[in-house]
């Protein structure tokens, strides 16, 4: 029989060493009260909007609607808040959380470097100290974001276990906070891990869709047909997705990373190749040979090489609310260059991959239907990185 | 009786840890014959995962170079199978949920029932999540151990009430590895335990020397090892199992006056 708390159907819960148990449990508790707390909500609010640039622009993308011929397109501006993604939304509520529960130090994981970059930023605004874990492979590929976490005062520690990427540095920050609880959270970056992080991190995110609604009601009148974000642990995928859950007319589409193709095992493509199991304190999808040993999985992009996926997007899955499509590499890469070109905005690579998806599906909706694109972060952190991909020899 | 609880019933129990397949199983199964030798009370055999979160480099490395060397938990259980058959020493598994719910936690159990395994621990299961695995070995009197940490505080009375066979006491917050000290208040975690249960108590992480294990069993009912004996198998490879024996002697020989 399994524990129904932090459940998303079947998925979820706390599969996590006794050690820590105390820890969720009162993270749980100091959650529960900041949620309701008006205090706690205005200061987040002055937070996201006075320093992150709260609220996103969602920017009507002209030109990229006319060349694909179909859906008109929306692009949620994620890109365009402080440090350049959606990641610093739900670390400006959790540093303010692990400050009212007295903790003076925040350590996190980080894949593209973005949510440790987002750590490392509120840390030095709110004078703690902080930690962040990333995986070494991941280190070379974002060499720029692990100097700008150094520059803002972080200390960031190569992880060399492993395949040295994000499912390292998540394994290595819980060994970390295992051992040295008191004083530090663990600033999680993603909806995964144990209850209660999917629903913090969820909670902090949902401002995504609350934005969404809101304009495309001003704009056009009325709801979307398609949403569709980016999805390795699913932050930003939620965090668009979450206001439209209820409204069954609008299609969720998660665009997973499939690297260099499904039918290889340089995959990170979680619900289209993974199968249920219990990983770095949750049940749900994760990619992993006949033995339940997880599989080291491979994407250009550090951010959604992850062989998981949050318990929330596991259960949209089930009861088929929300579509999870595969985008290769080289998809991405295109997507990637093509929105720089037509209009003028350098998406992230992780958020290419939705990009990609997008114009795939565009061009095959009607010019009556609406779309919105996840813009989770800005891509000014790959260009090393796509342009070695492309041959040239381009060092930061 | 169980096995396990009567492996605290010779005096204080020394308890080795051995990853299955490091580098092979053949070597596994020496050092296990050997340390039984020795004086070990009870064995906890690991059945390696890719991402082993709550050990330390040496155990995580152990790992690694088992899975590296081709075993599966397939290969795991043929060998316990094989091993019982050659001692009477208690053997427990010590794995990740994730290797017992992908193998199916019913067909596990059974295969552990067969083999003559005594019990299982899975770090990653607390006390709420476990009536998910504790059923199908409890249905089959296999024991399924749990664990209590220094910030367990008010959650040892809970633990301890529910627990089988042995309670592993994790000795200091952090993962498996030596220590050069032991700073947690052993003897006040075995007293909240005693207010609620007669359990067995045995304390692991960060003992490595005689003298730790002297300590902490004098507070406790014994002393559990694990990466003071894979620095063994990683040092020694194949020629291992004589050189464990000789550690699992000098451990058991600390714990006998007491």
């Amino acid at each position: 029989m399994t524990n129904a708390k932090g459940r998303f159907g079947i998925h979820g819960g706390q599969y996590i060493p006794e050690t820590l148990m105390n820890a969720v449990i009162e993270l749980e508790e100091a959650y529960e009260h900041c949620r309701r707390d008006e205090s706690f909500q205005s200061e987040l609010t002055a937070l996201l909007n006075g320093y992150a640039g709260r609220p996103s622009r969602l920017y009507y993308a002209e030109r990229m609607t006319r060349e694909l011929g179909g859906a008109k397109i929306y692009l949620k501006r994620e890109d365009l808040n402080h440090t350049g993604a959606h990641k610093i939304n739900n670390v400006l509520g959790q540093a303010l959380l692990a400050r009212r529960m007295g903790k003076t130090r925040l350590i996190a994981e980080t894949g593209a470097g973005q949510h440790g970059v987002a750590t490392a930023t509120a840390a030095a605004l709110m004078g703690m100290e902080c930690v962040v874990f990333m995986g070494e492979e991941d280190t070379k590929r974002q060499a720029l974001n692990v100097y700008r976490m150094r520059l803002l005062g972080a200390e960031v520690i190569p992880i060399t276990s492993g395949t040295g990427t994000l499912k390292d540095a998540v394994s290595a920050a819980m060994r970390e906070w295992t051992g040295r609880i008191a004083d530090t959270h663990y600033c999680l970056g993603s909806v995964m891990g144990p209850h209660p992080f999917p629903t913090i991190v969820r909670d902090f995110q949902a401002v995504i869709s609350r934005e969404i609604r809101s304009q495309i009601l001003e704009k056009e009148g009325r709801l979307p047909d398609a949403v569709l974000a980016c999805v390795g642990g699913g932050s930003n995928a939620i965090g668009a997705f979450y206001h439209f859950i209820g409204d069954p007319s609008v299609q969720l589409i998660g665009c997973e990373a499939a690297g260099r193709g499904t039918d290889t095992f340089e995959t990170a493509a979680t619900i289209n190749t993974g199968k249920l199991g219990i990983f770095h304190g949750m049940k749900s999808y994760f990619c992993q040979d006949e033995y339940g040993q997880i599989a080291p999985v491979y994407s250009i992009s550090a951010g959604l090489d992850y062989p998981g996926i949050g318990p929330e997007h596991a259960e949209l899955h089930d009861r088929g609310r929300a579509q999870y499509v595969a985008v290769t590499d080289d998809e991405a890469v295109e997507a990637f260059e093509t929105l720089s070109r037509m209009e003028g905005i350098i998406p992230a690579i992780e958020s290419a991959h939705a990009v990609a998806y997008a114009m795939k599906l565009a061009p095959a909706m009607g010019k009556d239907k609406l779309m919105v694109v996840n813009l989770s972060g800005r891509g000014d952190k790959d260009c090393a990185a796509i342009a070695r991909y492309r041959g040239e020899d381009l060092h930061e | 009786m169980s096995r396990i609880t009567d492996a605290f019933t010779h005096g204080k129990a020394f308890i080795a840890f051995i990853t299955c397949g490091d580098p092979d199983l053949e070597t596994t199964k020496e050092a296990v014959l050997a340390a039984a030798r020795s004086g070990a009370d009870l064995i906890e055999l690991g059945i390696p995962f890719s991402d082993p979160t709550a050990e330390g480099p040496v155990i995580q490395a152990a790992n690694a170079r088992a899975l590296a060397g081709g075993v599966t938990t397939d290969r795991i259980l043929d060998f316990a199978a094989d091993l019982r058959r050659e001692t009477p020493v208690p053997l427990v598994f010590m794995t990740y949920a994730n290797v017992v719910f992908s193998y199916g936690i019913d067909r596990f159990a059974q295969r552990c029932s067969e083999a003559g395994v005594d019990g299982v621990i899975l770090p990653d299961v607390p006390y709420e999540e476990k009536e998910e695995f504790a059923p199908a070995f409890r249905k089959r009197s296999l024991d399924f151990i749990s664990l209590i940490a220094p910030t367990s505080e008010h959650r040892v009375g809970m633990i301890a009430r529910e627990a089988e066979g042995f309670l592993y006491i994790v000795s200091s917050l952090g993962v498996t590895g030596e220590r050069s000290a032991i700073t947690t208040d052993i003897g006040a975690m075995v007293g909240l335990v005693r207010a609620s249960s007669r359990i067995p108590c045995a304390v692991g992480f960060g003992i490595s020397t005689p003298e730790q294990a002297a300590q902490m069993a004098s507070l406790s009912d014994g002393a559990i090892v694990g990466s003071a004996i894979m620095r063994i198998i990683a040092e020694h490879g194949r020629q291992a199992a004589p050189f464990v024996g000789e550690y699992v002697r000098s451990m058991k020989d600390a714990l006998r006056p007491l």
